[in-house]
């Protein structure tokens, strides 16, 4: 029997660049407006193209093989296929950051712990906003775990200087120094 | 204190020294922050002198301000002050971005900036350290250019330097060449397409040799009194600002057909006329040519009444801007009889390059070109340009001119009002009468000939900002388009286009919220908002060292010429209807029949040394 996972689907070209999904994020997690601390975070190294970043729920997830703490910190959450830290285990090695393809996990601004999008449990809050909006830049899709089109969900980890290097063309019709 | 970070950090950048500065909360809850701060901080400090001081000398003081609410209620601005080089009074300035919110993430309600820099310099915030840094590797750069250099060198630091993660940009407000040539239609920009224009503070921070600031924070937001009911309100307004379609769809970029061919009030060949029935011109074109990106917005804002615009073939190819958003499609636009969106777009783009305020130049561009229209000036004088009405190339260049203050560039950039007296008296001729502005400030692409159009026929004589369209007299006072309400989103910092789908009390209500200042409506209108116009009207009336505004509440000559074409053909307004309102006006905000706020006033508004000081530098 297959486990249907949650994917945050991202159309780069729709984000308006409002950081309402970090407002609801950090409202979520931390209780504050606190974009520094948000799962989801929106890069704007050239205006424009501005565009949001977050874990792309690797099938092979590189950062929690990489985390060195017995048991380990980072564990996969069976139900949503999201990776859930556990903050009183977390050294704050950064090895989670270096593993991953795109960078995305951070340590927190408060107490250098790991930090990584938990999905909300299947129920994102960044998407909720970004729908109600009307920008749609965000999307939930399910998937059978470990099938198909989750194999592809990994390259969305990439470095946001190569996305935004990617994005500059296609918006502006020229390359971009970013 | 809720809803404030509860620190102000003072630069000064002669000495090279940073240093807090706490306001108490009795002084907060009566100036709220960004606009009517500014003007208590400036009468403060500077008011005994006001009519001394240049406001590009390194007396002036340089301000950057959030307010309360500014990253909670949806669309962040920042407020940009001190004494104007346009009217010489105060106009709080304010410019969309993400700049204010990461000021507060950093711990800063404000930076207050004094003296001069010896060299280009550029300030640092990261958190709680503040840095006065060398900018000579980015002066004289473009605007694109210099954000993109320093935003991504600062973030590549920090990427080095600080906890491991990569590093988002920094947020930042920069100038370009006409900022740094004192230009005085120069604006501080921020992202692109994004500037603080009515006031000319990109000038006062040439005249400090101050390139940029830079701001990260990674602190949360200040906490609030009220998180619940604040939420509450939040998802109001957000609610209220994504039905209300029109803004959403086509931001501001669709009055620039509606406001000429509907309403008669839009500026086409430097005001000459008002009506236009270009359809080449509607939102559509722009939407279909040259929307890139159809919602673009800012720090919280649901509206994204921005688009971004590219051209991406053609010979305007490169240029980026954004919707254009009204006022530029005007001023860049009509107002030079440029109607097409590629032209427009690239204007706007190359204008934004060299740090001017779309507005102020298009103003000052427009009048050129009537004097070429004239005769008055030739093309030998515009240095072999032929200034003709609707070619973009030729603009391009005169705008280059005046960035680089070459040729008669130089006077031109000193503004329409200024550069109307010295060539009126080189030409030997009366050329105010040809100059659309109000107290030193082009006044907005919005005209009151028709009537109809928002503004009434005081709303830029007596306006606080001279003629910034965003801050207008108007009555009742408590009306949503009353420079009164518009004060509160100037001083609670965040964006007037999410307030049009709620009430002023709504938003009087979520300043409680963040506050807990439990300001009525009652006291806001006729004490708060009332305070910080008073001290505004003084500063402009004193003014000086060169223009001086007291007994000056007219309009541009102009505005008194009937319509010569279109559906509101032979409609201008009475003179002595404009005196009428004028009095009217007085008397509602209690100033005396020569538009001086009375003892009386002032004293009731706690401000008696203003009282004193106004007094005696009219020689009253």
């Amino acid at each position: 029997m297959s486990t249907k996972h949650v994917w945050i689907t991202r159309d780069f070209l729709r984000c308006s660049g409002c950081r309402m999904c970090e407002i609801a994020c950090s409202l979520s997690h931390e209780g504050r407006i606190w974009p520094d601390a948000s799962r989801i975070r929106v890069f704007m190294y050239a205006p424009g193209i501005e565009f949001p970043h977050l874990c792309a729920q690797c099938h092979d997830y590189p950062c929690v093989e990489a985390c060195p703490t017995k048991p380990k910190a980072l564990s996969v959450d069976e139900k949503t296929g999201a990776i859930i830290v556990d903050r009183e285990k977390c050294i704050s090695c950064g090895n989670c950051i270096r593993a991953c393809p795109g960078h995305v996990p951070f340590l927190h601004p408060k107490d250098n712990k790991a930090t990584i999008c938990d999905l909300c449990n299947g129920d994102p809050q960044c998407v909720k906003i970004c729908r109600e909006a009307g920008f749609d830049c965000l999307n939930v899709v399910t998937y059978d775990k470990g099938q198909g089109e989750a194999l592809n969900y990994r390259v969305y980890a990439r470095d946001p200087k190569a996305i935004a290097e990617g994005l500059t063309e296609l918006m502006f019709g020229e390359k971009m120094e970013v | 204190m809720r809803g404030y970070a509860g620190k102000f950090a003072e630069i000064d950048l002669t000495n090279e020294s940073v240093k807090e500065v706490r306001f108490d909360e009795a002084t907060l809850r009566s100036y709220i922050g960004g606009r009517g701060l500014a003007a208590k901080i400036l009468w403060d400090r500077l008011g005994e002198k006001w009519d001394q001081v240049d406001p590009l000398g390194p007396e002036n003081i340089l301000l950057l301000l959030s307010g309360p609410m500014t990253g909670f209620y949806p669309g962040g601005r920042l407020c940009i002050s001190g004494k104007s080089p346009q009217s010489n009074g105060i106009t709080g300035s304010t410019v969309a971005g993400e700049f204010a919110v990461e000021l507060k993430c950093a711990g800063w309600d404000g930076l207050i900036i004094t003296g001069k820099a010896k060299k280009p310099s550029y300030i640092l915030v990261k958190d709680s350290t503040i840095e006065i840094r060398d900018a000579a590797h980015v002066w004289g750069k473009d605007g694109k250019q210099t954000l993109l250099k320093l935003s991504k060198e600062v973030r590549e630091e920090f990427n080095k330097k600080y906890r491991e993660r990569i590093w988002r940009e920094p947020a930042m407000v920069y100038i370009g060449p006409a900022g740094e040539n004192r230009c005085r239609v120069a604006c501080v920009q921020a992202k692109w397409a994004h500037g603080a224009g009515y006031g000319g503070y990109g000038a006062v921070m040439g005249s400090k040799n101050l390139k940029a600031v830079l701001a990260e924070g990674t602190g949360p937001l200040p906490e609030v009194y009220d998180q619940a009911k604040m939420l509450e309100l939040l998802d109001q307004v957000r609610k209220a600002s994504i039905a209300n379609d029109v803004w959403r769809r086509w931001g501001t970029g669709y009055l620039g057909y509606y406001v000429g061919n509907v309403q008669s009030s839009e500026p086409v060949k430097n005001w000459q006329e008002e009506w236009h029935d270009e359809k080449s011109f509607a939102v559509d074109q722009f939407e279909s040519r040259v929307w890139a990106k159809r919602y673009w917005a800012d720090f919280g804002c649901p509206t994204a009444c921005e688009k971004l615009s590219v051209v991406r073939c053609g010979e305007f190819k490169g240029a980026i801007t954004d919707n254009p958003d009204y006022e530029t499609q005007a001023y860049m636009g009509t107002n030079l009889a440029v109607f097409t969106p590629e032209a427009n777009v690239y204007l706007n783009s190359l204008i934004e390059d060299l740090g001017f305020c779309g507005i102020q130049v298009g103003n000052i561009l427009g009048f050129a070109a009537e004097l070429y229209q004239r005769g008055i000036i030739s093309k030998e004088d515009l240095g072999g340009v032929e200034l003709k009405w609707g070619d973009a190339k030729a603009f391009a260049k005169v705008a280059e001119m005046i960035a680089y203050r070459k040729g008669l560039g130089d006077i031109l950039a000193e503004g329409t009002y200024r550069a109307a007296i010295k060539l009126g008296k080189m030409k030997g001729k009366d050329l105010l009468q040809y100059a659309v502005q109000a107290k030193g400030i082009g006044i907005g692409a919005h005209g009151i000939r028709s009537g109809l159009d928002y503004p009434q026929l005081h709303s830029y004589t007596c306006g606080a900002q001279g003629g910034d369209h965003t801050s207008v007299a108007y009555l009742p006072i408590t009306h949503p388009s009353s420079e009164h309400t518009t004060i509160l989103m100037d001083s609670g910092v965040y964006c007037m286009f999410n307030s049009f789908s709620v009430t002023p009390q709504f938003q009087i209500d979520f300043l409680n919220a963040v506050t807990g200042f439990n300001i009525s409506f009652d006291e806001w209108y006729n004490v708060i908002a009332m305070r910080i116009i008073a001290i505004q009207r003084a500063a402009l009336l004193i003014g000086g060292p060169d223009a001086k505004w007291f007994g000056t509440d007219i309009n541009p000559p102009r505005f008194y010429e009937p319509l010569p074409t279109g559906p509101c053909k032979g409609k201008a307004p009475k003179p002595e209807d404009v005196e009428k309102m004028n009095k009217e006006y007085y008397k509602t905000v209690g100033w005396d029949e020569k538009g001086v706020p009375t003892s009386e006033t002032l004293k009731k508004l706690g401000l008696s040394n203003v009282d004193t000081i106004l007094k005696k530098k009219l020689g009253l």
